[in-house]
């Protein structure tokens, strides 16, 4: 008998044991759904699938009555363009500060203390200040998700930055780079596929702030709906809500790395 | 006019002394081999000749005016690792020390300009026997064509003086026999110094035309650090050169 360590499941078993839990979960919603439901045919908390896709389709495929929009599609666009803009400012901010105190020691002195500090306030502490300062509105959730990823993600590409060989950065000084040149030609290609990676790490970082800020103060949005619903104890809407949420992520995550692969195909490779 | 010349340097790491009184001077065409126990400073004396280290005393010229105090194009390096682009090519490895040198903002050349310095590196990938591998990428070489490009990354520029910091240290032996025949050849077709650090005292013979022993004059047991290294010996070996000698 092998050791556990050098037992590796085949290609078949390893698919199969990858969704085993997946459909123990399944089994026991719908068992447990079930005999709640048989118990009482009004039971709100485990709604029955066809309960939940119901609900779902009237805000997927019907117009809604009192605003004439497609609920999930009009939520969907407003929570993906406050999280787009959120983490698009921050990735800038990043690519350019991160490049600048990675690689400019006078940038890093003035620079990374602040950085440093920033990233350790509780960022959801600052909510109420962001939303006295630039009210209700889209600015303070879109601000609420910069300071919350920017920070982390420029210590991330300060520390990438860090990571290239000093020997890259003096081998091109002898090929006579400026300091510009070397921001620019060497550095930063380097750096963007490392940016995507940051992005794909904070992302659930936005998310989390991105939802938070939109149960607070918001009149449409996927955190809005969610946390509205909840008065009416609503699990058939809540459910498929967290399930769209998650696989969104899941496809974002999905496309950009396909991206890095495509567009950086010496990244990771030595 | 001597391309280097050292005068009585020292180089002092807080209570250590790494060299010390080491005197030292070259002229165009020379090929200096440094070898020498490891740790014994020979690689601190050529990151001072590369200009990243400034001796803590003692004089050091470069064609007879002070050293600049930081890499420039006038000093070629090759290290042993990690001196290629990965996010580039290989014509693009070798264009990029020109187009640094044209293309001031933007670093990078378009439309007829870019086919001459194309043309350029072409002819140099050809004398290092890269020309099959223009485009693919550094992680697609072995290191033996790592370090061939970097020599020609390096050559493009046409440096006064190339340093090479243990550039065959990390080669299997048959690999390193083909890049000794490639530096040779290179070296006498253009006539640049270069100084190179290595542990491998046949191959610093057979490249050499100069080799310079580095170790420590005296010795304290008990602080190691009490005395720095300098140049012991400073052996004339062009007349065996290219020959392969067995110690």
């Amino acid at each position: 008998m092998k050791r556990l360590i050098n037992q590796v499941p085949s290609k078949t078993t390893n698919l199969f044991l990858g969704l085993l839990p997946f459909l123990l979960i399944a089994i026991v919603y719908i068992s447990s759904s079930n005999a709640r439901l048989a118990e009482n045919p009004n039971d709100k908390l485990l709604p029955s699938i066809e309960k939940c896709i119901d609900s779902m389709s009237t805000l997927a495929f019907e117009k809604s009555k009192r605003s004439g929009e497609y609920v999930l599609l009009n939520d969907t666009l407003s929570s993906l363009k406050r999280l787009a803009m959120g983490v698009g400012i921050s990735a800038l901010f990043a690519l350019l500060v991160g490049i600048a105190i990675g690689i400019i020691p006078y940038v890093t002195s003035t620079l990374s203390p602040l950085i440093w500090f920033f990233s350790l306030v509780p960022t959801m502490a600052l909510l109420p200040i962001l939303f006295i300062v630039f009210g209700l509105g889209e600015v303070s959730k879109v601000v609420l998700i910069i300071l919350g990823v920017a920070p982390i993600m420029t210590r991330e590409i300060y520390q990438r930055v860090k990571e290239i060989p000093s020997e890259q950065i003096i081998k091109v000084q002898t090929l006579g780079a400026s300091t510009w040149q070397i921001i620019t030609r060497v550095i930063t290609p380097q750096i963007l596929p490392r940016l995507i990676d940051a992005i794909r790490l904070t992302l659930g970082t936005a998310w989390i702030f991105l939802i938070s800020a939109e149960a607070i103060a918001a009149t449409e949005g996927l955190g809005y709906r969610i946390f509205l619903v909840r008065r009416y104890l609503a699990m058939d809407v809540i459910l498929p809500y967290v399930i769209w949420i998650t696989l969104l992520a899941f496809l974002i995550d999905f496309i950009l790395r396909i991206f890095n692969q495509r567009l950086f195909p010496w990244f990771g490779k030595e | 006019m001597n391309l280097v010349e050292a005068k009585n340097i020292w180089k002092i790491y807080g209570d250590s002394i790494i060299l010390e009184n080491l005197n030292f001077t070259m002229e165009d065409g020379e090929f200096c081999t440094l070898v020498g126990p490891s740790g014994c400073g020979k690689t601190t004396f050529l990151r001072m000749l590369l200009g990243i280290e400034q001796p803590t005393k003692g004089k050091l010229y470069f064609e007879g005016k002070d050293y600049p105090k930081e890499p420039s194009d006038e000093r070629g390096i090759v290290f042993q690792r990690y001196s290629t682009l990965s996010h580039l090519n290989v014509i693009d490895n070798v264009i990029i020390g020109l187009e640094f040198e044209t293309s001031k903002f933007f670093g990078k050349l378009f439309g007829n300009e870019k086919k001459k310095a194309h043309e350029k590196a072409e002819e140099i990938l050809k004398a290092v026997g890269l020309q099959d591998a223009r485009e693919k990428y550094p992680h697609e070489l072995s290191g033996g064509m790592k370090q061939r490009l970097s020599i020609a990354q390096s050559l493009v520029k046409k440096p006064k003086l190339l340093l090479l910091d243990e550039p065959f240290g990390a080669l299997d032996p048959g690999i390193s026999l083909d890049m000794h025949e490639l530096l040779l050849d290179i070296h006498s077709k253009l006539n640049f110094g270069v100084v190179m650090v290595t542990h491998d005292i046949s191959e610093a013979f057979k490249l050499g035309t100069r080799v310079l022993v580095f170790d420590k004059v005296k010795v304290d047991e008990k602080y190691p650090n009490r005395y720095g290294s300098t140049i012991v010996n400073d052996i004339d070996s062009s007349s065996k050169r290219g020959t392969r000698t067995s110690l």
